[in-house]
């Protein structure tokens, strides 16, 4: 059997390299020093990196193309975490209105590809939008949308601003503090200590303080509209604001809608396969519905939740890839489709573009493996 | 011994991998087109004029056309052909694979694609360059008048470097958003979330046809770039790539000498020698090249000249409305020259 | 006839005992009331169901629970109920349905776009879709060949009803010649057969399969003693696969007069079906050998296995289906080429078995143990012990989680759209694009069209697959 998988291995690279010399192409990864010549939409890949075309070379592509991927995956779960464990509570709601909506939901988005579902958010909602010389105002004007996409107040840091983020990390610190002190005191005296309130508060307050005590170092750039002047002028400015692309909002759109539908039924599941005498235990002893939720219920089904909880979300991350569709610049779309176009090193750069998700995959698998070890049941 | 079994299997593997998917073994590329008894030619994904598929699957536009001349060469048959949709991506490793003979995608003749793809490209059968359209209602009247605006194009193209060196030499600033395929560019622009939409002009002219009120888009004047587009083959086999050139300088001679699809059969005994050289009726020409005498006469008669060909697909009759201009007959005051046969 | 006894029933007045006379003692049944007001009828309904949530005043923090609640309901209710609404008015209500002057787009017009439809109007166009029916569900498929697909699904579709459906007799071999001899046929009857094969290269094939067939008979009966005895089962997978191959291309390379078509001409849900299909059943097995190497104890083949899976998984499609369009040429000695479809067949096929390895690896952990050690026990060797005793019980249990990935690989064959096929997303894609209808609602009707029609598909299997989950579970409960 080895013999065969070398052999066959062998005849893979074997082909390769000939086939590779017939074409008069060479292997290596000198490319990624030249600079690559076109231009990219503005994300926060090419705003992090700098990105001119001309001067900027094919790692940065590389690089803006994973800063896009990680971007819209992270906001992506966030949302899809979010809508998904309100709907997983909805659908076992005593209430009909929620259970019903929460079913039908979960029945229509699963059982439609992602990838209509990206085409339909795209190019049939986007066509409902007003064009480039139109908006929407949201906030007075605050923000607005436009098919150009979606401008919002950018935050400016000024000088001192650094002073409320260490404050902020302080804060952070005092509530893990505190939470640490309340635990040790539930266990020696019994007494509960309300650890959410004062948390929120020293978050809020301590970063809020200096804040206010540095002279407020942050004021907002708003998106600027001009209704008057050259025609190509018109509209919302370039550079002033901060602008979400059409096509990351659809992305972001269509695999947070997509995703929660599939974290909606983990939930479910998870909440249902905690034993129903856990909770007549609990309720017995005399907690509260409240803390029975709180201490019990949540606690063993995280258990359950998580381990395909965490495979969703790198379902989300690898799903990210289907933005090439509609021209989002994550990293298949800039790197394994523009830049691969113009350099034309196949093998390289499709190397380059699996290997990021495959670290992705392992480093996701060895946090599984971890938080399976932490949170397997002790059994005495 | 599990070695040696595995030797065995993998030479087995082998051998049915060669055996299922090689087809019939020639040396040269003519010796396979004609075992395998049809010419395998790629094509684009739908650019109407060029390359285009109707709900049936048939093909039409003047790449294809120049697909079928060769086959009318080879074959005396301009129906055996068959045609391989590629993308951007896929085309130059399709040819060099050996999965298509020829590809005819609407390629533009580069020094790199020539010399370092190995690669060979067999004549111009449309002389191109890189323009913009935007909606009438922009006002717009030259390219220059662009700052700021929103492109769409779509990828796997030298239109995205052309267009980003242009704004740049201008230093005027610009955002380019280019998707994977034309259809989707289409889509987007008609929309509303482009300002421009660049690509060869040809294609302008071609996807023009597909948005949904053609006649408020207008082309700018600005060609920014040459794009001279032409059959490709692969490098290290001459007479294959012979046999593509001439097929297209016959079309473009044939119209130079007045042959048209009706006319080729009873020009045949004219008394100009140039037709009678290319139809076959004095000399060895076919012969040389591997073929018949008439193979040129075959491709007249059932593709017709350059100029029945343009007209039929992308001419001013068509949807696509393209004049002749530059890829009228040098005599007409286009470029379009072809090699004499003699 | 005689009276029955009424001893089931629970009597208070027990024969041959003196009844005491207390009064608080019931003689005879209470009369049996009707629920009351509130747990009965439409009210009662709804004050379980809606109400009951919302109404909870006894304290502070319930009170703005409540309210919060009911606010909550009040809009998810007009969500739900707006959203249908507007659906059924796009589709339905509003909907233009057909196209009698076979005027295309302007059917769809509305007046201030030169139609008749009033200003303002949104709604579905079908004669669009009935106008790209064919294509999107056949491709530039032949007109006038149509019947061939027809008949490779009706054959498909009876088959496969046959194995659904229970009661019918001969079950187990409707699932043989599905998976055997109808693959077959579809691939003639679609491409047309006549497939170009050297019979030369073919009996040599033949001829190893032979030999290699005879060499595990006879390794296997000891004769050629004990190192080579350990190969026999090797031997004889590898022979017989060589000789099934052998014979299958035989039977392809047979011309039966029907017309080639090529794959290129192949679209639409054709593409979709055959995508899905042969992924499914090619991973099938694959998915077996891949979940049995990583619980093999060999460390090779597991950590082989490992690899393979892990590599499959951690990747997404679309970047495997552009290895496959891009970088597999590279791999094949020059001349040898696979079509667009079938390298995105390698592809998916590859992908998906990693997948269903992890499924079936999830039912072979789930087996008790008492079943390999009773299989030891009876002194059957490692690949008798899987076919008649491990396997069949574990793919068993994990029908629901097959059933569950053929579903996402169904899904998934969209994406072969990227790469150039037109499927059935592709196709109607292809067909929005078409100017002839170009009006701005054909989006919107392509896009539901090709919905409903995954969504069909897809909540079919989803509700198989819960049923055979409740069958299998009570199986398991008895």
């Amino acid at each position: 059997m080895l013999g065969s998988i070398v052999f066959g291995l062998w005849w893979i690279v074997e082909n390769t390299v000939t086939n590779l010399a017939t074409q008069n192409k060479s292997v290596g990864f000198g490319f990624l020093s030249q600079s690559a010549g076109f231009q990219i939409s503005t994300t926060l890949g090419t705003w992090l990196f700098d990105y001119e075309a001309g001067s900027s070379t094919y790692l940065d592509v590389y690089y803006i193309g994973i800063v896009n991927t990680f971007v819209v995956a992270f906001f992506g779960i966030f949302a899809a975490t979010a809508l998904g464990f309100t709907l997983g509570i909805m659908r076992l709601s005593q209430n009909f209105v929620l259970r019903a909506f929460s079913t039908a939901y979960i029945e229509i988005t699963r059982n439609v590809p992602l990838l209509l579902q990206l085409f339909f958010w795209y190019f049939a909602v986007l066509r409902s939008l007003p064009n480039r010389r139109g908006k929407i105002e949201i906030f007075e004007g605050a923000a607005g949308i436009n098919i150009t996409g979606l401008y919002l107040p950018a935050p400016i840091p000024a000088e001192g601003f650094s002073a409320t983020m260490i404050a902020l990390a302080i804060a952070i610190a005092i509530t893990m503090g505190i939470n640490r002190f309340a635990r040790i005191r539930q266990h020696e005296t019994g007494k509960p200590f309300p650890v959410f309130w004062v948390g929120t508060g020293v978050l809020v307050l301590i970063p809020l303080a200096v804040f206010l005590v540095t002279g407020s170092p942050l004021s907002w750039e708003f998106p600027e509209f001009r209704e008057t002047g050259p025609i190509l002028r018109r509209g919302y400015q370039d550079g002033m604001g901060m602008l979400i692309i059409p096509e990351m909002m659809s992305v972001w759109l269509a695999l947070t809608l997509y995703t929660a539908a599939f974290i909606a039924e983990i939930v479910r599941a998870g909440i249902l396969a905690v034993n129903k005498g856990q909770t007549e235990a609990a309720l017995s002893l005399g907690l509260k519905q409240g803390k029975v939720l709180q201490l019990v219920i949540i606690p063993q089904a995280m258990r359950i939740i998580i381990p395909p909880l965490t495979s969703q979300y790198l379902n989300l991350t690898k799903n990210s890839s289907l933005a090439v569709a509609i021209a989002y610049p994550e990293l298949v779309s800039v790197f394994a489709g523009t830049a691969l176009n113009q350099v034309g090193k196949e093998i390289e750069m499709i190397f380059m573009m699996m290997s990021v998700y495959l670290t992705f995959s392992i480093v996701t698998a060895l946090f599984m493996n971890w938080f399976n070890s932490k949170v397997k049941l002790v059994e005495r | 011994m599990i070695k040696i079994t595995s030797a065995i299997a993998g030479v087995a593997t082998a051998i049915l991998a060669t055996s299922a998917f090689a087809g019939a073994h020639g040396d040269t590329t003519l010796g396979q087109v004609q075992a395998k008894g049809f010419v395998q030619c790629g094509v684009s994904q739908g650019l109407p004029g060029f390359s285009n598929a109707d709900d049936a699957g048939n093909w039409a536009g003047i790449d294809v056309d120049l697909c079928r001349a060769v086959a009318a060469a080879v074959f005396g048959d301009a129906s055996k052909v068959k045609f391989t949709p590629l993308s951007a991506k896929q085309r130059f490793t399709a040819l060099s694979s050996g999965e298509i003979d020829i590809l005819s995608r609407n390629t533009t003749w580069t020094m790199t694609r020539d010399t370092q793809l190995g690669l060979n490209f067999a004549g111009v059968n449309y002389y191109d360059g890189q323009g913009m359209m935007v909606p009438a209602g922009l006002g717009a009247k030259s390219a220059l008048e662009l700052d700021g605006a929103n492109i769409c194009t779509n990828t796997g193209t030298t239109t995205e470097l052309n267009i980003t060196d242009y704004f740049r030499a201008n230093n005027m600033s610009f955002n380019l958003v280019a998707y994977e395929k034309a259809d989707e560019v289409v889509a987007a622009y008609d929309a509303g979330r482009c300002d421009v939409y660049t690509t060869d002009r040809s294609g302008l002219a071609a996807q023009r046809t597909k948005l949904t009120s053609p006649d408020a888009h207008v082309v700018l004047p600005e060609i920014i770039s040459k794009e001279p587009l032409g059959p490709v083959v692969r490098q290290g086999d001459d007479n294959w790539f012979n046999i593509v050139r001439w097929s297209l300088n016959a079309m473009i001679n044939a119209e130079e000498l007045g042959i048209t699809a009706a006319n080729a059969a009873s020009m045949a005994n004219d008394n100009n020698p140039s037709v009678k050289r290319l139809l076959g009726t004095e000399g060895n020409f076919g012969e040389e090249l591997g073929l018949s005498n008439d193979w040129a006469m075959n491709i007249v008669t059932q593709v017709g000249n350059y100029g029945e060909s343009y007209e039929r697909h992308v001419g001013l009759n068509t949807p696509i409305k393209l004049a002749r201009g530059v890829n009228n007959l040098w005599s007409q005051g286009g470029i379009l020259y072809a090699a004499p046969i003699r | 006839m005689a009276k029955k006894p009424t001893s089931n029933r629970p009597t208070r007045a027990r024969p041959g005992k003196a009844q005491p006379d207390k009064g608080y003692v019931r003689t005879e049944d209470a009369p049996v009331l009707p629920p009351p007001p509130s747990e009965a009828g439409i009210s009662g309904w709804l004050w379980h169901n809606v109400l009951a949530s919302c109404s909870d005043f006894t304290s502070i923090g319930s009170a703005v629970r409540s309210i919060v609640m009911a606010f909550f309901t009040v809009f998810v209710g007009w969500l739900t109920i707006s959203t249908a609404w507007g659906l059924f008015d796009f589709a339905v209500l509003s909907a233009v349905w057909s196209d009698p002057d076979g005027i295309k787009r302007e059917a769809c017009f509305t007046i201030d776009q030169g139609g008749q439809l009033p200003s303002g109007w949104h709604g579905a166009c079908w004669p669009f879709v009935a106008a790209k029916m064919k294509f999107m569900m056949y491709g530039p498929y032949d007109i006038d060949q149509l019947w061939r697909v027809n008949l490779a699904g009706i054959i498909g579709l009876i088959g496969l009803a046959w194995v659904m459906i229970e009661p019918l007799p001969y079950r187990r071999y409707v699932g043989i010649f599905l998976l055997t001899v109808y693959p077959l046929l579809t691939i003639i009857l679609l491409y047309g057969g006549g497939f170009d094969v050297s019979l030369m290269t073919l009996s040599i094939i033949f001829m190893i399969g032979l030999a290699l067939i005879t060499f595990g008979r006879l390794a296997g009966r000891g004769l050629l003693g004990e190192t080579m005895a350990a190969f026999a089962s090797a031997g004889g997978i590898g022979g017989w696969l060589l000789v099934g191959y052998a014979v299958v291309m035989l039977i392809l390379g047979v011309d039966y007069g029907l017309r080639t078509i090529d794959t290129n001409q192949w679209g639409g849900l054709l593409i979709t079906l055959v995508v899905a299909i042969t992924g499914i059943v090619a991973s099938l097995p694959l998915g077996i050998v891949l979940a049995l190497g990583r619980r093999s104890s060999m460390p090779i083949a597991r950590i082989l296995s490992i690899v393979f899976i892990e590599f499959w998984r951690g990747v997404p499609l679309i970047t495997v289906l552009f290895m496959a369009s891009v970088m597999l040429p590279l791999f094949l000695p020059e001349g040898v080429n696979f079509d667009n479809l079938l390298r995105a067949l390698i592809g998916v096929m590859l992908f998906s078995a990693a997948y269903m390895a992890e499924v079936i690896r999830g039912g072979l952990q789930a087996m008790d143990k008492g079943q390999y050690e009773g299989a030891d026990a009876l002194g059957l060797s490692y690949w008798e012990k899987m076919r008649l005793i491990i396997l069949p019980q574990a793919l068993t249990h994990v029908i629901p989680g097959i059933v569950n990935t053929f579903i996402g690989l169904f899904k998934d064959t969209t994406l072969v759209s990227i790469i150039g096929l037109f499927d059935l997303l592709g196709a109607a894609q292809s067909a929005i694009s078409d100017v002839a209808w170009a009006t701005p609602v054909q989006a919107h009707t392509g896009y539901l069209f090709v919905a409903a029609v995954f969504f069909v598909f897809c909540f079919g299997m989803s509700r198989y697959s819960i049923y055979m989950e409740n069958k299998l579970s009570r199986g398991r409960k008895h």
